[in-house]
Formats: structure tokens, sequence, C-alpha cells
């Protein structure tokens, strides 16, 4: 069923949602960027429309909620080990279509990924349900179209277009048509809006040779990229994570095991037990990602990693544009071939 | 035709007198450094005008209009209206020019409109200061600088102010990369360690410079709402005893830093010394002999510093004392020394 709702009635959704449910969205933080004075967009709890920054696209993606950058998987003193609490209450998460598509990825990793479940992910993931945000148009560096993720049918609660005060929905779950018509949502057919072009176009190879792992393309990051790790770590589809055992300061008997965001980009990620490192070089660090991204990932489950958000691109201190490698690589094949 | 000029008038108009005879320099304020383009036209057109075609750019970020013909002041102080206006600086009667020049046109870094280290808008901190301050024939030199690096060389001047941020640390967005010690420890002071895969600041040694902040790729730092300044007194250059400003307050507020300045005007009323030159004394001399505490009875009076403000106690200059010894030879250690 579509409808069509006024803000206030489309508060009125929330905040009967809200009473089941913790509801995640794309929030401005004032003040909170980087440099002084600026603002940055990162998921939070939110109870009214108000709240959810619709006008621009996310800096951070959702995939926080279900991997958070700091988890604390369980404490340990002597011979007890007690399992971290993990608020794991229904949530809805708001998202755009290439975010969905992510969903999938995350999904793969922490649940299909071979014979274990990743059981905290499981415990957190089997509660949240979604709401699919509309896309009127292309954000800067978006390139879903290319990547074949700018559309989303199914998997989600409702759907939302928005335009001003006015909130347009689709609602796929019928359970929640009489939470919208108690509001006093009016019908209307309602169609999610999807972006159908993109500024930013990337050609995906179909396959690699393995020549690609000697080009000079790479080298041009060695200098250029500065190993910061910020495109995995706003990227909705990096799964890296890394470990942390803390034993407490004033009582060394007592202390928790973490697991942490990991970015293949950053220092330390390719060291070993010895301290040998493989991907020394930022330009190879940057190989093995690009390849992950666009071309290993496919290999093993049939599907690109990469969702085309261009949130790395919108990131990069240094303006690396990873949608331009892709193009890149894609010449160097062509060439090949 | 008769040159009966007074000097005395024509500087307070903020002309300076050249060692050409019959030539004055038109000096044009510019707070903060910045000027539009139409008002940098108005420079060009007055130095095509009146004067040679060459223009300098001040030690100050102003401009100095040379080889102005002493009978053309009142002209170009017609012409100098429209700049005075655009870069909204004090004044007197439209027309006649600035009002003083004692008061030096207040310096200012790129700061945070720009630069990506600069903690608050230097820029419009400076246009604050000049019109509190200006017009002012104290001889008082005032400086803001977005950050620690202090492009602004604000140590220099009897006013310097640093920009300083308190960083806020979130450890569930902290995955531990370490980027934040590692460029603190580089780029600035080091005051970031590991302890258990999270980060923990040394609070005295921070010096605010928002360093963490900038490398931080997951927002686990974030800048503080509140704009904090390190306010640093009476350095100066000159001929007796160039020194660097030191540190007074730090994690000020904005408020009691403009008062601060402000009340030094005041003190400058009471102590100045008529009899130096041309009434012109840095402050840190005049410091020198009335001693701190008198001043800050007067700097101080009705300013309430925050919670977090940390004031100096006994403060001590250091510098060149060239008025007691210039002797490079007999110094302890040479180089010839070192050798034998």
């Amino acid at each position: 069923m579509g409808y069509t709702l006024t803000r206030s009635e489309f508060d009125q959704v929330l905040s009967e949602l809200g009473k089941n449910y913790r509801l995640y969205a794309p929030v401005l933080k004032i003040g909170q960027g980087r440099f002084t004075d600026t603002d940055v967009v990162i998921y939070d709890f939110i109870s009214e429309s108000s709240e959810i920054e619709l006008e621009k696209k996310s800096d951070f993606s959702f995939k926080e909620i279900l991997t958070p950058l700091s988890q604390t998987l369980f404490f340990f003193t002597e011979n007890v080990i007690k399992e971290a609490d993990i608020d794991c209450s229904d949530a809805i998460i708001f998202l755009r279509s290439c975010d969905m598509h992510a969903v999938k990825r995350l999904d793969q990793i922490y649940l299909n990924n071979g014979k274990h479940v990743d059981p905290f992910y499981k415990k957190v993931r089997d509660h949240v349900k979604f709401v699919l945000i509309g896309c009127p148009g292309s954000f800067q560096e978006c390139f879903c179209v290319s990547m074949g993720t700018n559309k989303t049918d199914d998997g989600y609660l409702f759907a939302l277009n928005y335009s001003g005060d006015q909130f347009d929905v689709d609602v796929k779950d019928a359970a929640l048509n009489e939470l919208f018509e108690k509001a006093g949502a009016a019908a209307k057919e309602v169609a999610v809006d999807y972006v159908t072009e993109n500024e930013t176009k990337v050609t995906i190879p179909e396959t690699v040779p393995n020549s690609i792992y000697q080009s000079d393309l790479w080298k041009e990051y060695d200098k250029r990229c500065v190993a910061c790790g910020r495109c995995n770590l706003v990227c909705p589809t990096c799964t890296c994570f890394t470990m942390q055992d803390a034993f407490y300061t004033d009582n060394g008997k007592v202390g928790e095991r973490r697991r942490v965001g990991g970015s293949c980009m950053i220092d330390g990620y390719s060291t070993v037990a010895g301290g040998g490192q493989y991907r020394r070089k930022h330009g190879e660090r940057m190989r093995f990602k690009v390849l992950h991204k666009i071309y290993d990932f496919r290999k093993r489950y049939g599907y690109d990693m990469c969702v085309g958000c261009g949130r790395c691109d919108d990131v990069c201190p240094e303006y690396i544009s990873f949608s331009n490698i892709i193009n890149k690589v894609n010449a160097e094949v062509k060439e090949g071939e | 035709m008769i040159r009966d000029y007074n000097m005395k008038e024509y500087k307070k108009n903020a002309f300076r007198q050249s060692k050409y005879r019959g030539e004055i320099a038109s000096r044009v304020r510019v707070p903060g450094g910045v000027i539009d383009a139409k008002s940098l036209m108005r420079v060009v057109e007055i130095a095509e005008k009146y004067g040679d075609g060459t223009i300098n750019l001040t030690n100050r970020q102003g401009f100095e209009i040379p080889h102005i013909r002493i009978e053309d002041r009142d002209k170009v102080n017609e012409e100098l209206q429209l700049i005075i206006e655009n870069t909204n600086v004090n004044h007197g009667q439209p027309g006649e020019g600035y009002p003083a020049s004692g008061t030096r046109n207040v310096v200012a870094c790129p700061g945070k409109e720009l630069c990506p280290f600069g903690c608050y808008d230097t820029k419009a901190l400076a246009a604050k200061l000049d019109k509190m301050i200006f017009p002012n024939n104290h001889h008082v030199k005032i400086a803001c600088t977005g950050c620690s690096n202090d492009c602004a060389h604000v140590r220099l001047n009897d006013f310097g102010i640093i920009g300083q941020t308190e960083p806020q640390y979130d450890p569930d967005r902290c995955i531990g990369c370490e980027q934040c010690v590692k460029y603190c420890s580089k780029r600035s002071v080091g005051a970031l360690s590991v302890v258990n895969g999270k980060i923990v600041r040394d609070t005295n040694k921070c010096i605010g410079c928002g360093v963490c902040v900038n490398y931080c790729p997951t927002r686990a730092w974030t800048r503080s709402k509140e704009h904090y300044f390190r306010l640093e007194l009476l350095g100066r250059t000159g001929k007796k005893n160039p020194r660097l400003g030191e540190d007074f307050l730090k994690w000020a507020d904005e408020e009691s830093v403009c008062k601060i300045i402000k009340n030094t005007y005041d003190y400058l009323d009471d102590y100045l010394d008529m009899a130096a030159v041309e009434a012109k004394e840095h402050i840190g001399y005049i410091v020198d002999r009335t001693g701190v505490e008198e001043f800050l009875k007067y700097a101080m009076k009705d300013v309430e510093l925050g919670p977090k403000c940390e004031m100096a106690g006994r403060m001590y200059w250091g510098g060149k004392r060239y008025d007691q010894t210039n002797e490079l030879r007999k110094s302890m250690f040479r180089f010839s020394d070192r050798e034998e």
C-alpha cells in the first residue's frame, strides 16, 4: 500500500514505531566534523523526522550499528568468562538503496561465509529491520547505477520519498498499513525514487589477469595514499576487524576482549608474528583493497562487493578516487586483451 | 610655495614621514588582512594617481603606498574613504582618512575559514578587536592565529591570541589505529598514549592544537563546542630587548581575552611615559617599570575567567638584552674553541 503523509503524521508513525523499535537514521552532528565548526553525518538514534538528515549522504554508513567500531565481546577473570551484554532489542535502520545492497554483503561475510556464523553479528542482525530512503537524485561521487545497486525491491518495511514536509511511503510489510492509516495517512500510489544516472560511471572488468598485480598503476599510490584508512571506515561493505585483549590496569587478572574496526590501508593490518608485513607499500594496499572490492569477492560469491556509494571518494583527504581506479584497472585490462 | 606641514598630525592620520623631502606614504589599515577586491583596486588607483605606481605590503598585513606628495594628502584621504568603509574601520569625518595610527593593524592568519588546522575564525576576531580598540594613539600590537603553529607570529606582539580546541574522545568510536598518537607526536607535543587499546590524553601536556581530531579516521576525536584561546603577553621586536611573548592564559574564553586587551588601554593612559620619544613605548617596557602585578590590576578588571582557564603565576620574559651587552667575540663558547 502507498500513502502520503504530512510531517506531523509521519512523526506520529515514528513515535508509534519507537515504542517497539530503536530507530536509527543518518543524523547531522553539528560541529563534530574534522575541521573547526564543520558537521558530519553519522547514524544515531532518532525519535522524529526532523532529526533525520535526508539532504546529505551520510559520511559514515549504517554498518556501525551491525558491526560497532569498538565492541566488547566478553569479559574474563581467572577461569570465568562472561559474554558482554549486547543490546539486541528490535531496531529499524533508515538507509538508501546502495546501503540496502551493502547489508547483503555484510550478511554474506558474517553469516554465510563458511560453516560458522558470527554469533555477535547474528544476535544484532536478527532484530534489525530496514526502511528504504528513496533517492530523488544522485549525490556527488555516487556510482550506484554502474554497480547495479541503485534499486532495491525488497527486504524493507517501507520505502520513503521525501519532499519538504511531505512524506510518501510504499509499505511492503502489510502489518504496518494500520499504523499509517491510524496516523491519518491518505492512500496514494507511491513508487520509491531511485537514481537512474550518476555523473560518475565505472566499468568493472569481467576478469582481471594476474599481470595486474605487477602493474605500474599502483605505484602512484605509494606516494599519494597516506594510509589513513578513512575509505575503509566509511565503506558500508568493509568488514575487517581486529582484536584487542585488555587487562585492566588496576587489576591485571580482569579484562575484556574487544573487536574493533580494521582497515587494510592502515599500518599494522598485514603485520604477522615476528613483525613481517606483507603489504608495506601503500600502493600494494590500494591494489588489495580495489581488487577485493571489484574482483576477489565476486570470484567467491558471484557478485561485487563495492556498492558504489562513493563514500570513500568523498572522504579521501588526498583526493584519491576509488571509482577512477576502477576505470584505470578496466582500461589496463582492455589494453592487455 | 611655503611648505609648512604639521607632521605630527600627518602621522596620526596614518601617513608615514618619508626620507624623501616633500613625500609621505599612506598606510592602509586592513584588519585581519582581509580586503575586498574593490578596495584593493582603490589601493592600486591611489598608487598610480598619487604615488609612483608601487605598493608595499606591510609586515602587519596592511598596505603602504609610498611617494605621495604631501600636498596630495587630502585628496588621498578622500580616495581612502571607500577602503575605510569597506574594511569597516572606525573613522571620524568621512573623507578625512584614518583617525589614528598608534594602535597597529590587527594581524590574523587564515584561521578556520580556510585552514584545516584553524581552531577559530581569526579574521572575525581581528575585525571585532579592531572595532573595539581603534582609533587609538597607544602603540599596541595584537595578532590572532588559528592554532599553536602560530603562523601569524603572535608571540612577537603585545597580545598574541592562539586558538585552542579541547579534544573530545569517544572510546566507543575508537579502533585503536593510533594515528592520533603518531601525528600528535610528529606534528605536535606527543600528549597521547595508548592504554589497553584506547587513547589517554595528558591534559597537562596537550596544547589544544586539534591535530588528533584532524587525523582521526572515525570521529572518535572531535572538537569541543567551545573555542578556547591561549593568550601570549608582551612579546616584541626592537633594538633594546626583543623577546617572545610568554604564556599568560590557556583555555581562556574570547570575552575574557577581549576584555583584557581593552583594559590595557586604561593602564597605558595612566603609565605611559609621556617623555618617551613620540610618546610611543612597547607595553612591555612599561610593565618592566611598574611590575606585572600593577599591569594585571588594570588588565584583569572585571574579567571572569571560565572554569577551564589556567592563568600563569609569576611571569618572566627572556630575550636578548642588547642594552646590556652586544658582545659576540667574548661569548662563552666559540666554534674555534670547540675544535681545539
